[in-house]
C-alpha cells in the first residue's frame, strides 16, 4: 500500500472532520446568539449530519489506512458509518421536536450529539488501541452529559451519574487491558497485536479489553447500567443510546476480534458467553418490567446478544448477518422510541406499559405502527426483525453452532412474550385514559420511515443485504 | 366423455355442499335444499350413465386430476380409477343419496338449521364418492376420514341434546381404532411395495407371497397376511363389525335420513368396499381372508341375536344393518367378492327403504321411536306399511325379492367353500337368517298390527307422510323388489365376467362363482326354511299375548344378555372408557406436577423465577453494578485461563 499524502488522508477523514469542525462552529454560534438560536442550530446539525452521511457514502471503497495506520477506511467502515449516521440524524430530528415541546430547548443538545457522533465514527474506523480509546471516550463523554440532560430531575441526574461512574470503570478496565496488550504484544496496531506471540499476559489483556468493549454494547454481565440509564435519560437521549453507539460498538468489536485478537486469546468463548447471557437475560428480565424504557433497555441487551451470534459464527455469512441485524435493529428501535415520544398522557409521555392499554381504540394508526414495530423486534415474519434473526440463526447453523441457534430461538420465544403483552394491552383491553398524539412533521417522518421499513423490508431485502455483503467482504479482505 | 361424466358426478355433490349455506343466507332454506338435492340428483343421473358404461359397456379409465405428493421414488395423485367396482359404487351411493336428499326435504322441514344438514349430507356424498373413486390407498384414506367426519357431524346434528353428542363422539372414537389399523396397513404396504397405487400394489402381490415383516418382539409374520389383517381392522371399524360395532346402534341418535344414507346404505359399506378393492391381496393372504370370514359370521349372528329383543324401531334396523354387513364380510372372506358386492347393492335399497319407512312412522308419531308404544298403524299409514313390508320381505330373503338372490348366494358360498371353518360360518349365517326373519316380523307386527298402545292424541294427529317423502320410498321399494332378480345374472351369473371386467384380479383357482351354481337342493332350501322358521316364531309369539313376556321371564338371564347387546358397552366402559378416564383424572389431579409442571406452566414458572431473580439483581445501587462487572470480568478471565 502506498503512503497517502496528507490531503488524501484528510479527504478520507472528511465525515469526521465535517462533524467535528461543524460542532465547534455551531457551539460558537450558540454561545453568541444565545436564546433564539436553538432551532437554527438543530437544523444546521441535521444538515451537517446528512452532509457527513453523504461524504461517507462517497468515500473510495478500497481499503485505506490513514494517520500512520491509526484509522482504516473500508467498505465495512463506510456501511457502519452510514447506519450510525442514520441513527444520529434520527436522534437529532426527534430531539429537535422534543426540546421544543418540553421547553428545555438548549442549543447544546444537537452539539453534544454531534460530538458523540464524531466519537462514533472514530470507533468504527479505529485501527489501533489509541484510536479505539479516543473514539470510545469522545462518544461517551458527550453521552454522560446527555443522560443527565434534565438537570432538575433526580432520575435523570442519577442516570447520568451512574452512567459516568460505570463508564469510567469500564474505561479503566479497557485501558488496563490495552496496556497489558501493549506490554506483552509489543504494539498497538491491530495487525501487530494479531501477530504477537501467545502469552498469558496478552490473553489477560485481551479479556480486559473485550470486557471494556462489552460495556458499550451493554452485554451481560456489563449491562447493569442500561435499564437505569434508559429510564432516567430523556427519551430522545435513550433513543440515541440505543441506536448509533450500539452500532458503532458492534462494529468496533467486530473489527477488534477479527483483526486484532490473536486466536489463542479466547475471543470466541468470551463472545459466546456474552451472547448467551445477553439473550437470556434480555428476554427474562424484560418480562418483569413495568416501565417502557426499562423494557426497551432489556430488549436492547437481548438484541445485542443476537447480533453477536453473527460475529461468533464468523465467515462471510456471519458478518452479513451481523450487519443486517444491526441495521434492522437500529431502524426498528428508532421507530419504537419515536412512537413512545409522540404519545401524551396529559402533558407527559407514557412511562408505563399499562398506559398503552386500549391504544388501538384511541389511536388506531399509532397502535398499528407500534404493533408492527414490536412484532418486528420480536422477530415475527414477515416483518423486518424476522429476517435479522433468520440471517443470524442461519449463519450460526451453517457454521456448526446449532446449539447457539437453539438457545437464541428459545430466548426469542421467551422475549416475544413481553412484546406480545404490549400488543395485547393495546388491542384487547379497554382504555382507562385517552392518549393524545403530538407528532411534529420530522418525528412523523422518522416514525413512518421506520414503520415502512419494518413492514416493507420483505419486499426489498437486498437494499440492506447487499451493502451488508459488501461490508462483510471488505472486513474479511475478500474481493 | 366417460371421464367428464365421472368428474362431474364426483364434484357436483361438493358444489352442492359448498353452495348450501350461502344459498340459504341469500334465498332462504328452501334454496339450500334445492341446491344440495339437485346437485346430488344430477350426480345420481350421471352415475347411472357411468354404471351403464363401466359395467355393461366394459369401459375403464384412469383419470389423473392432480399430483398430490411427488417425492423421489414415491408419488401419490388425486384421481378417479374408473372400473366396474367404482361404477357400481358410484351408482349405489349417489342414487341412495339423491333419494335421501329428496326425502329429507320433507322429513327435516321443521328444523331451523336444515341448510347445515343439507350441506353435511352433500359433503358426505362427495367424500364417499372420493373414497370409492380413489386410485390409491391414500385418497381412499382421505375419503375414509371425510365420511367419518361427515358422519360425526350428522350424528351430532342435534347438538343441543347430549345423547347425539355422546353418540357422535363414540362413533368417532371407535372409528379411530379402525383407522389406526388402516393407517398401519397402509404403512406396511408402503414398506413392502414402496407405493400406494392400487395397480402397482396388486400387480406385485403374487410376487410378494413369501415376504415377511418382523414385529416388535422378533416375531416374523407373512407380510400379505399382516397387511390383510390390518386392513380388516380398518374395515371392521367403518363397517361396525364384531368388537368394533358399538358405535352403530348409538349412531341412530342422528336424524333418520342420516341413518338411512350413512349408517345403512353407504358409509358402513366402505369396509366391504375396501376389502373388495383389495381382493387381489386377500387372494394371497388366506389367513387374513379366514379372519374376515369369521368376523363376518360372528357379526351376522351376534347382531341378529341382539336385534331380537330391542324395542327402539331404529335400533332394530341398525342391528339388522350390522348383521347384514356381517354377511358381506363372510362372503368376502370366503372369496366370493361378487356376492358381497351384490348384497351391498341390494342391501342399500331395502335397508334405506326400511330406515326411511321407519322415519315415516317416527315422523307421523312425532318422534316416537319405541315400538311398545306403537301398533295398528297400518290403517293410518298404509303406504308406509307397504314400504316396510317390502323392505322386510327383501331383508328376510323372501323368494324373488332382491335380498333373496344376494343373501342366498352368500349362504351357499359358505356351504360349498373348502375353507376348514366354512361349516361353522354356514351355521352362524343360518342362525342369523332365522333371527333376521324373527326380528323383521316382530317389527312389522309390533308397529303396524294389533292395537295402538301409545298416546291417543298423537294417533289422532298422525297422518301419512307427504309425497316428497313417499316418492323416495317408492323408488327404493322398486329397487328392493327388482334389484336382485334383474341384476343377479350380471353379478353372479353368466354375465358376470363381462359385468366385472378386470375389476377383480382373482386367482385362477378361485372358482366360487361357478361353485355356487351347483349346490344341492337341500342347501338351496335351508335359507328359505330358516326364514319360515323365524316368521313362524314371530307369529306364534305375536298371536299369544303375554307369551313373549313369559318367555323373557323364564330365560331372564338370556333375555338380559341379549337386551344389553351381550354387555359389550358395559365391558368396554369398564375396560377402556373408565381406564382412560382414570388416567385422565390422574393427570388432572397430579397434572400440576406432571404435565403442566414440566410442560407449559412449569416453563413459564421457571422463566418467571428467573425474571424475579434478574429484577432483584437490578438493585439500583451503583456499587452492586460495579461489583457485578468485576465479578463478570473475573469469571470470564477464569474461564479463559482455566480452559487454556
Amino acid at each position: 500500500m502506498t503512503e497517502l499524502s496528507l490531503t488524501e488522508q484528510l479527504a478520507l477523514f472528511l465525515p469526521e472532520l465535517l462533524l467535528a469542525l461543524g460542532a465547534m462552529a455551531l457551539l460558537m454560534l450558540g454561545v453568541f446568539q444565545r436564546e433564539e438560536s436553538g432551532r437554527r442550530i438543530a437544523n444546521l446539525a441535521i444538515a451537517l449530519t446528512l452532509l457527513a452521511l453523504l461524504s461517507a457514502l462517497t468515500l473510495p471503497t478500497e481499503r485505506a489506512e490513514i494517520f500512520g495506520g491509526s484509522f482504516v477506511i473500508d467498505s465495512f467502515a463506510i456501511t457502519m458509518k452510514a447506519l450510525a449516521l442514520i441513527g444520529v440524524a434520527a436522534a437529532l430530528l426527534i430531539g429537535r421536536a422534543f426540546s421544543e415541546t418540553q421547553r428545555v430547548g438548549r442549543f447544546e443538545y444537537p452539539i453534544l450529539i454531534l460530538l458523540s457522533a464524531v466519537g462514533i465514527l472514530l470507533m468504527i474506523s479505529a485501527n489501533d488501541l489509541i484510536a479505539l480509546y479516543i473514539g470510545i471516550e469522545t462518544q461517551s463523554l458527550a453521552l454522560y452529559v446527555l443522560a443527565a440532560w434534565h438537570r432538575d430531575s433526580v432520575k435523570s441526574s442519577e442516570a447520568g451519574l451512574k452512567y459516568f461512574i460505570l463508564g469510567a470503570l469500564s474505561s479503566g478496565i479497557l485501558l488496563y487491558g490495552c496496556s497489558m496488550i501493549y506490554g506483552f504484544g509489543g504494539g498497538i496496531g491491530f495487525a501487530e497485536i494479531a501477530a504477537a506471540p501467545p502469552s498469558a499476559g496478552l490473553t489477560i489483556g485481551c479479556v480486559f479489553a473485550l470486557s471494556g468493549l462489552a460495556f458499550k454494547i451493554s452485554a451481560v454481565p456489563f449491562h447493569m447500567w442500561t435499564p437505569d440509564v434508559y429510564e432516567g435519560a430523556p427519551t430522545p437521549v435513550a433513543l440515541f443510546l440505543a441506536s448509533a453507539p450500539k452500532v458503532a460498538a458492534l462494529a468496533l468489536i467486530a473489527r477488534f476480534t477479527l483483526e486484532a485478537l490473536p486466536p489463542h486469546a479466547g475471543g470466541e468463548d468470551i463472545l459466546t458467553i456474552l451472547a448467551i447471557g445477553s439473550m437470556i437475560l434480555g428476554a427474562v428480565a424484560a418480562i418483569g418490567q413495568a416501565n417502557l424504557k426499562r423494557l426497551l433497555a432489556y430488549s436492547a441487551i437481548g438484541h445485542m446478544g443476537y447480533a453477536l451470534i453473527g460475529l461468533i459464527a464468523g465467515g462471510e455469512e456471519g458478518l452479513i448477518a451481523l450487519v443486517v441485524y444491526a441495521g434492522i435493529y437500529l431502524l426498528t428501535i428508532i421507530g419504537v422510541f419515536c412512537s413512545l415520544m409522540a404519545l401524551r398522557a396529559e402533558t407527559r409521555a407514557p412511562q408505563n406499559i399499562e398506559e398503552l392499554t386500549g391504544l388501538s381504540q384511541t389511536q388506531p394508526a399509532m397502535a398499528f405502527l407500534l404493533a408492527a414495530l414490536l412484532f418486528s423486534l420480536a422477530g415475527i415474519p414477515p416483518l423486518a426483525g424476522f429476517f435479522g434473526k433468520f440471517y443470524v440463526f442461519l449463519s450460526a447453523i451453517e457454521q456448526g453452532f446449532v446449539w447457539l441457534a437453539v438457545i437464541g430461538v428459545v430466548a426469542s420465544v421467551i422475549a416475544s412474550y413481553y412484546y406480545l403483552r404490549i400488543i395485547k394491552l393495546m388491542y384487547f383491553d379497554d382504555p382507562d385514559i385517552s392518549l393524545r398524539m403530538e407528532l411534529s412533521p420530522s418525528s412523523r417522518f422518522v416514525l413512518y420511515a421506520s414503520g415502512v421499513f419494518a413492514l416493507g423490508f420483505i419486499l426489498a431485502p437486498r437494499l440492506l443485504s447487499e451493502p451488508a455483503a459488501w461490508a462483510a467482504r471488505g472486513l474479511l479482505g475478500l474481493p | 366423455m366417460t371421464s367428464t361424466i365421472a368428474i362431474l358426478a364426483l364434484f357436483l355433490p361438493l358444489a352442492g355442499a359448498a353452495a348450501a349455506m350461502p344459498a340459504a343466507r341469500l334465498f332462504g332454506a328452501r334454496a339450500a335444499e334445492i341446491a344440495a338435492s339437485a346437485s346430488v340428483a344430477l350426480a345420481a343421473i350421471l352415475s347411472v350413465m357411468l354404471f351403464m358404461r363401466t359395467n355393461f359397456g366394459g369401459e375403464t379409465a384412469d383419470i389423473h386430476l392432480m399430483t398430490w405428493i411427488a417425492m423421489e421414488g414415491f408419488s401419490v395423485s388425486w384421481g378417479i380409477q374408473l372400473d366396474a367396482l367404482t361404477g357400481l359404487m358410484f351408482f349405489t351411493v349417489s342414487f341412495v343419496s339423491a333419494v335421501v336428499h329428496i326425502y329429507s326435504i320433507g322429513y327435516m322441514h321443521e328444523d331451523p338449521s336444515r341448510p347445515r344438514f343439507f350441506a353435511y349430507l352433500s359433503l358426505f356424498t362427495f367424500m364417499m364418492l372420493l373414497l370409492v373413486a380413489a386410485p390409491n390407498f391414500l385418497q381412499l384414506f382421505v375419503g375414509w376420514e371425510g365420511v367419518g367426519l361427515a358422519s360425526y357431524l350428522l350424528i351430532g346434528f342435534w347438538h343441543q341434546r347430549s345423547a347425539p353428542n355422546d353418540a357422535a363422539i363414540k362413533a368417532f372414537v371407535v372409528n379411530r381404532v379402525g383407522d389406526a389399523g388402516l393407517l398401519l396397513g397402509m404403512a406396511a404396504i408402503v414398506m413392502i411395495f414402496g407405493t400406494l397405487d392400487y395397480d402397482a400394489v396388486f400387480q406385485a402381490v403374487p410376487r410378494m407371497g413369501d415376504q415377511t415383516i418382523a414385529l416388535p418382539g422378533g416375531m416374523e409374520v407373512g407380510a400379505l397376511n399382516l397387511i390383510g389383517c390390518l386392513l380388516l381392522v380398518g374395515a371392521m371399524g367403518k363397517s361396525a363389525q364384531f368388537l368394533l360395532h358399538t358405535w352403530l346402534p348409538d349412531a341412530m341418535e342422528g336424524p333418520t335420513p342420516v341413518s338411512a344414507l350413512i349408517h345403512a346404505a353407504t358409509m358402513v359399506t366402505a369396509g366391504v368396499f375396501l376389502i373388495a378393492r383389495a381382493a387381489p391381496l386377500y387372494e394371497y393372504a388366506p389367513q387374513a381372508a379366514l379372519a374376515t370370514a369369521l368376523v363376518g359370521g360372528a357379526t351376522a349372528f351376534f347382531a341378529a341375536s341382539a336385534a331380537l329383543v330391542q324395542n327402539d324401531i331404529k335400533r332394530v334396523i341398525a342391528w339388522s344393518t350390522c348383521s347384514q354387513l356381517g354377511y358381506m364380510f363372510a362372503a368376502l372372506g370366503l372369496g366370493l367378492y361378487q356376492a358381497a358386492l351384490f348384497h351391498l347393492f341390494t342391501h342399500a335399497f331395502f335397508k334405506a327403504l326400511l330406515f326411511l319407512g321407519a322415519g315415516s312412522v317416527i315422523h307421523a308419531l312425532h318422534d316416537e321411536q319405541d315400538m311398545r308404544r306403537m301398533g295398528g298403524l297400518f290403517k293410518t299409514l298404509p303406504l308406509t306399511w307397504t314400504a316396510m313390508l317390502i323392505g322386510s320381505l327383501s331383508l328376510t330373503g323372501f323368494p324373488l325379492t332382491a335380498g333373496y338372490f344376494s343373501k342366498d348366494a352368500i349362504i351357499e358360498a359358505a356351504a360349498v367353500s373348502s375353507v376348514g371353518t366354512a361349516p361353522l360360518i354356514f351355521a352362524l349365517l343360518i342362525a342369523a337368517a332365522i333371527g333376521t326373519a324373527f326380528y323383521s316380523w316382530r317389527l312389522i307386527f309390533m308397529t303396524f298390527h294389533g292395537d295402538y298402545r301409545g298416546d291417543a292424541e298423537i294417533l289422532r294427529n298422525a297422518h301419512e307422510s307427504p309425497p316428497v317423502m313417499l316418492i323416495p320410498l317408492g323408488l327404493l321399494a322398486l329397487g328392493a323388489i327388482f334389484a336382485g332378480g334383474v341384476f343377479a345374472p350380471a353379478f353372479l351369473g353368466d354375465g358376470a365376467e363381462h359385468f366385472w371386467g378386470g375389476a377383480f384380479a382373482l386367482r385362477a383357482d378361485n372358482k366360487m362363482v361357478e361353485a355356487i351354481h351347483d349346490v344341492p337342493l337341500l342347501i338351496k332350501l335351508t335359507p328359505l326354511a330358516a326364514m319360515v322358521l323365524g316368521f313362524a316364531a314371530a307369529l306364534y309369539l305375536w298371536r299369544r299375548p303375554g307369551s313373549a313376556n313369559r318367555l323373557a321371564r323364564q330365560h331372564v338371564l338370556l333375555y338380559r344378555f341379549l337386551l344389553h347387546k351381550w354387555y359389550f358397552d358395559e365391558i368396554y366402559d369398564r375396560l377402556f372408557a373408565r381406564g382412560a378416564y382414570g388416567i385422565g383424572r390422574i393427570f388432572q389431579q397430579r397434572g400440576e406436577g406432571l404435565i403442566d409442571g414440566i410442560g407449559p406452566d412449569g416453563m413459564a414458572r421457571r422463566v418467571l423465577q428467573m425474571t424475579r431473580g434478574a429484577v432483584k439483581l437490578q438493585s439500583g445501587y451503583l456499587y452492586h453494578y460495579a461489583f457485578l462487572m468485576i465479578v463478570g470480568l473475573v469469571a470470564l478471565m477464569s474461564w479463559i485461563l482455566l480452559r487454556a
